[in-house]
């Protein structure tokens, strides 16, 4: 008697490896897969809880300063090295990945304004309250020798920030006026003026490397070429800018951040009005520092807050703070877009996840693939307002919040008010003006 | 160089001066001035007679100075200047000397001795004059700000410019689908072989000798593909081909060239007639190779009635003829005097009717069928057509004009003024008067009737032979429609053009229609007022009779005509008319007065407002909005009854077979009826449709409002639809979609953008088009 059998062959559905993926046959015909999109709102659902469920962006916390964080450098070449520099002049050298400090030096008396790596990685350079610049050696002395600086410039007044060429052995500072320096010599090869008393920060172009901005204290920002004998341009604000930084890979964007709580990106060459106006902030802001891709950038705010905003999105997608933290004084983004650092007022300097809910370390191609389909799905679902309140859920201390509240209250009264007025004038006397050219005094040439 | 001697001279002079006064200081401190003077005077000559001069003044000084220390002597003292005299008065040593004492040096002063001197060569002597003659200044130096804001523009502009290179690589990494980060990053995996060799040398001596080998005999070492030889061969053909090319080109342009001029030609004639006669010439050949196209080429035949339809479209959205234009305005103002610009405007809004008439509506294709059924036994498809083509004539229209109450009304009361003379003498000069739209319609109509011959054919093959109705109105036309010069033509011709007569009549009854309408129409515009206004002012009312009065040798209005004319249609063949109003309304319709701001606004404002309203209703004449919306609605309502559902399986408990139907007592067990859905909420609102559709349980989760980067509902919901998950999709495709935007690598520092991405971009798009030039040879 013949016994007929299902039989299957193992070809079919035996994997080769156990690193493949299980071969499921399957029909993609969309007719028989009537509910793709409710399935697919469910998981989107799903991702985007989770991913709230593991923003946990805080990673540690470097402390070891004896007095306020006054700014900070990433090194150019090594990731896990960081510079501080504190109120109390002493600058401290850290490694990021043990958390510790490896190396104290008492720079300057007074406070540390600027410091800055140079292009090679060699070592870098401090500016103090003592009308100096030093350049320090990468390393550290050797046992029973002194810590010196390998060369000291005295300058005739206060520097309050500094810079480095991208390549050469060039380096800017401002104070009175805006010098660029020459690595071998003791004066400035150029310094510009143009009817200012002083300047807050000064920064080179990444890109076009001969470039430079700075914020000056008549709420001006100017911009220079290193090669020409005057100022290219400034543009006047409504009020003051703290620090400006170049898009390192845009060469013509520039973003500010000012006291107004607006941050404010510029095309260098129309100055005339700010590409985007980046609200959220409920203080002024003090340090911007763009992410290495250059698509979005963090800034530090008095507001204790630091904020991560889109390069050209009007508001943050995201905000850090704790509880300890307070006034954000200098931000930096870690060149390999993973990291934000922060140094603040209490002496502390946090580490903190560039993308909150994102798995450190090595992912498997399997988990890479599936955090990969989440965030297509997050993006694709975006707009559905289930996604979108949890999504865009954050927590805030009570006071950042009562303080946003009361901004838009605010900002709906002078609203309101102005369109009354537009409303009772006569047509055309009260124009209409965009908030972006609303902060923009003038354009000098 | 004048100047510059001049100086020298003073210089010297100078020095000299200081020289004698340190001698002479100690004799005489008091006398400065005097002193200064002597030795100015005494420089002249001095290498000749210092010494004399010393001695001569000598006494005299003294005694000056003996009566001064005397004088002083005496109370106080008075210190008297001394006399001074112009110092250069006495220069004279290149005889530099200006005449007067208020006179400039000039240049001619100090060249005077030029000519004589043979020591200056003649090219100087020149540019000397030429200077003197010239005596322009020149400008004075911008003040310190200004040059420095020059100098900042300047410096500005060529940094942006410089700046303004990075524009393309910027946009192009905005819109990369990935970037990966570090961007300098050498790609992994294999390299194409011609880069591994370039950058490989020869080394041990077995290699060069190879190479030596290769190059010696031109085989190719980098490039692997073609020997030298081979492209030499390529290049060869390749001129060739250009050479073929280039006379093809050569032939084309000379072609075009005459076809231009010709064109040229022909269109500066100035003759209507010619033209006229051309164009019909033309449209005959159209209607011929359009006949042609829709037996061979369906597909371009509907490409070309598409055509038509964009161009009414384009007339309906234009507004061309209407009376909006400048000339229109002009004749709208003259109208009221003239009758001639009465008539042209008239005739322009005909034109403007006869354009935008819709052709075909899908309303029609019951009917159409239906029609098709009753004829398709006797006669060939073309009589069919051309009786369509009559129907066709716009049934939004007729079922307007016939259903507004309102409106009808008021037709009628403006019947009694209009009606009696010339209803039926106006065709024939109508149609002459539109000639020529009328034949553009005719063209159209044709192409019409061929495209839904085609259509039909295919549905004929699936339809059941059905009614056979005698199909009178064609037949009747048919004879009256041939002419005796086209009757020895072949039947199918004659056929042809009867068809292509009956439908020019059916075209000038159309156009008669139309010049009805187009003539009660700006009636209709202020009826339209009227009937808002009825209780107000009677200025609208006055214009409406003027309107009324000066049309006065035209057709009686379409009202009275349509109705006499649709019933006997309706009688023949019982089918619908495309929207008998009274049919499709289950109740009257509530004329909804709206005494709101508007109106009021309306009898204040002048006829400006009125012209407005006019246009709009002009350009919605074709439209009947009630219907449509009560058509709408009631669509609506059914669909969202519950349907019933029959659950009876045929041969289940019972015989099963052909013929044979599940008993009725099976059926109605197993039919399961709905309940009835609640009552809907717009039962009550005649005017509103309210859908049912909305849970307010999935409008959480439902998006609200159209997303930013979102132009259309139906761009965001196609982009909802596509799913993303692997469930659905292949793994390729799944890999694909999910790629992520920005990918960086695990520790690896991000440089900023280098001026070397510049050059590499620059470089790429060079060495691409020289790659497409590759594979263009290699194609050859």
């Amino acid at each position: 008697m013949k016994v007929k059998v299902l039989s299957r062959n193992p070809d079919d559905y035996v994997r080769e490896t156990k690193l493949d993926i299980q071969r499921v046959p399957r029909n993609y015909d969309p007719s028989l897969h009537p509910f793709e999109v409710s399935r697919e709102y469910t998981r989107a659902l799903n991702a985007t809880k989770l991913e709230r469920v593991f923003a946990k962006p805080f990673l540690a916390s470097l402390d070891g300063h004896r007095d306020g964080v006054n700014c900070m450098a990433k090194h150019t070449t090594n990731l896990s090295t960081l510079f501080s520099g504190s109120c109390d002049g002493e600058v401290k050298v850290w490694n990021l990945t043990k958390h510790e400090c490896v190396r104290t030096l008492q720079a300057h008396e007074g406070f540390v304004r600027g410091m800055v790596v140079r292009h090679c990685g060699t070592s870098f350079f401090t500016v103090g309250d003592d009308k100096t610049i030093k350049q320090w050696k990468m390393e550290a002395p050797a046992y029973g020798e002194e810590e010196e600086p390998l060369n000291t410039i005295l300058g005739k007044t206060v520097f309050t920030g500094l810079d480095h060429h991208r390549k050469e052995g060039v380096f800017a500072t401002c104070g009175q006026q805006v010098d660029v320096w020459d690595e071998q010599r003791s004066s400035p090869i150029r310094s510009f003026t143009w009817g200012v008393d002083s300047f807050s920060a000064v920064r080179f172009n990444p890109v076009e490397t001969e470039l430079l901005a700075s914020c000056a204290s008549d709420r001006s920002i100017v911009l220079y070429d290193m090669r020409e004998p005057a100022p290219l341009k400034k543009v006047i604000m409504t009020m003051r800018s703290n620090t400006v930084c170049w898009n390192p890979m845009e060469a013509y964007y520039f973003t500010c951040s000012n006291e107004d709580y607006n941050l404010y990106t510029y095309d260098m060459r129309y100055l005339d009005r700010p590409i985007t106006v980046h609200m959220d902030h409920v203080s002024a802001v003090l340090d911007v520092d763009y992410s290495p891709t250059g698509k979005e950038f963090v800034s530090a705010s008095f507001d204790k807050t630091i904020r991560i905003f889109p390069k050209d999105g009007g508001h943050s997608r995201e905000v850090y703070h704790t509880k300890r933290m307070q006034h954000v004084i200098c931000i930096k983004w870690s060149a390999d877009n993973k990291y934000i650092l922060s140094g603040s007022d209490e002496m502390n300097i946090r580490l903190w996840k560039a993308n909150a809910a994102e798995k450190l370390g090595v992912l498997a191609p399997r988990e890479r693939q599936a955090t990969n389909y989440n965030q297509k799905l997050k993006e694709k679902y975006q707009h559905h307002p289930q996604i979108r309140r949890i999504a865009h859920h954050r927590h805030l201390p009570r006071n950042i919040y009562h303080q946003t509240k009361e901004q838009r209250v605010m900002k709906e009264a002078r609203r309101r008010k102005e369109r009354n007025v537009r409303k009772h004038s006569k047509p055309g006397t009260v124009p209409v003006v965009s908030e972006k050219e609303k902060h923009v005094v003038t354009v000098v040439k | 160089m004048a100047k510059v001697s001049k100086k020298k001279v003073s210089k010297k002079s100078l020095r000299k001066s200081s020289t004698v006064t340190e001698e002479t200081a100690e004799v005489r401190p008091d006398v400065v001035y005097d002193e200064d003077d002597d030795e100015d005077i005494s420089k002249d000559d001095e290498n000749i007679s210092s010494e004399e001069e010393e001695d001569g003044g000598d006494d005299e000084r003294k005694r000056q100075k003996l009566l001064e220390a005397i004088s002083a002597l005496g109370g106080k003292r008075q210190k008297k200047l001394g006399e001074r005299s112009e110092a250069a008065v006495h220069m004279s040593e290149f005889t530099v000397n200006a005449e007067g004492e208020g006179d400039k040096v000039d240049l001619s002063d100090l060249i005077g001795t030029l000519e004589k001197t043979s020591a200056v060569p003649a090219r100087t002597k020149k540019q000397l004059k030429n200077l003197q003659r010239t005596n322009k200044t020149i400008e004075c130096p911008l003040s310190k700000q200004e040059s420095e804001r020059i100098q900042r523009d300047v410096a500005f502009q060529k940094a942006s410019t410089e700046v303004t290179r990075w524009k393309d690589i910027i946009k192009q990494n905005q819109r990369a689908e990935q970037l990966v980060f570090p961007l300098d990053k050498e790609p992994t995996g294999p390299r194409p072989m011609e880069r591994i060799v370039n950058g490989w040398k020869a080394q041990t001596p077995l290699e060069q000798e190879i190479f030596a080998l290769l190059s010696a005999n031109k085989q190719p070492i980098n490039d692997p593909i073609l020997t030298p030889a081979e492209e030499a061969s390529m290049r060869a053909m390749s001129l060739e081909e250009a050479k073929i090319r280039r006379a093809e080109l050569q032939k084309a342009r000379a072609l075009q060239s005459y076809y231009e001029a010709k064109t040229r030609r022909e269109r500066k004639i100035k003759s209507k007639k010619y033209h006229k006669v051309q164009n019909k010439a033309k449209r005959k050949e159209f209607l011929k190779k359009f006949d042609e196209m829709v037996k061979t080429d369906p597909a371009a035949a509907l490409e070309e009635l598409n055509k038509i339809e964009l161009g009414r479209m384009q007339e309906r959205m234009s507004l061309k003829h209407q009376n909006s234009g400048k000339w229109a305005k002009s004749k709208v103002i003259m109208a009221k005097y003239d009758e001639g610009a009465r008539k042209a405007m008239q005739q322009q809004l005909e034109v403007n009717k006869d354009l935008t008439q819709k052709l075909v509506t899908s309303l029609d294709k019951e009917e159409e069928e239906e029609m098709e059924a009753v004829d398709e036994e006797v006669l060939p498809d073309f009589v069919n057509d051309a009786e369509q083509g009559l129907d066709s004539s716009n049934p939004w229209m007729k079922g307007k004009l016939s259903v507004d109450p309102a409106e009808k009304v008021l037709s009628d009361n403006v019947d009694v003024t209009t009606e009696g003379p010339g209803a039926v003498g106006n065709p024939a000069e109508e149609e002459e008067g539109e000639e020529e739209v009328v034949e553009t319609e005719e063209e159209t109509l044709l192409r019409e009737f061929d495209s839904r011959r085609k259509q039909r054919q295919a549905h004929e093959a699936d339809a059941a032979p059905a009614l056979s109705v005698g199909p009178e109105e064609s037949t009747a036309e048919e004879p009256e429609a041939s002419d005796p010069e086209e009757e020895e033509l072949s039947q199918f011709t004659s056929l042809f053009r009867g068809i292509a007569d009956s439908c020019r009549e059916a075209d000038a009854e159309m156009a008669e229609a139309a010049a009805d309408s187009s003539h009660t129409d700006p009636s209709a515009q202020l009826e339209e007022g009227l009937v808002r206004i009825r209780a107000l002012e009677d200025m609208e009312l006055l214009s409406q009779q003027e309107s009324a009065s000066d049309g006065a040798p035209v057709v009686p209005p379409a009202t009275e005509n349509l109705p006499s004319v649709t019933p006997p249609a309706d009688k023949t063949r019982k089918r619908k008319r495309g929207i008998e109003l009274k049919e499709v309304l289950t109740k009257e319709t509530k004329v909804i007065k709206v005494p709101l701001v508007p109106t009021m606004e309306d009898t204040e404002d002048s006829e400006e407002k009125l012209d407005q309203r006019g246009l709009i209703k002009e350009a919605f004449a074709g439209d009947d909005v009630v219907s449509d919306f009560l058509k709408d609605k009631r669509r609506q309502e059914d669909a969202a009854k519950p349907q019933v559902v029959d659950l009876t399986l045929p041969g289940w408990g019972e015989w099963g077979g052909t013929n044979l139907k599940p008993s009725r007592n099976r059926r109605r067990r197993f039919r399961i009826k709905a309940a009835p859905p609640p009552p809907r909420r717009d039962q009550c609102l005649p005017s509103v449709i309210m859908s049912e559709k909305r849970n307010s349980s999935i409008a959480l989760h439902q998006v609200n409002s159209l997303p930013f980067p979102f132009q259309t509902h139906a761009q965001f919901e196609s982009s909802i639809r596509a799913p993303l998950g692997r469930t659905w999709n292949t793994e390729q495709t799944v890999r694909k979609i999910s790629k992520p935007k920005v990918v960086t690598q695990l520790g690896a520092i991000i440089q900023p953008m280098s001026r070397e991405e510049l050059m590499k971009d620059k470089k790429h798009v060079s060495a691409g088009s020289r790659s497409s030039v590759d594979s263009w040879k290699r194609k050859r």
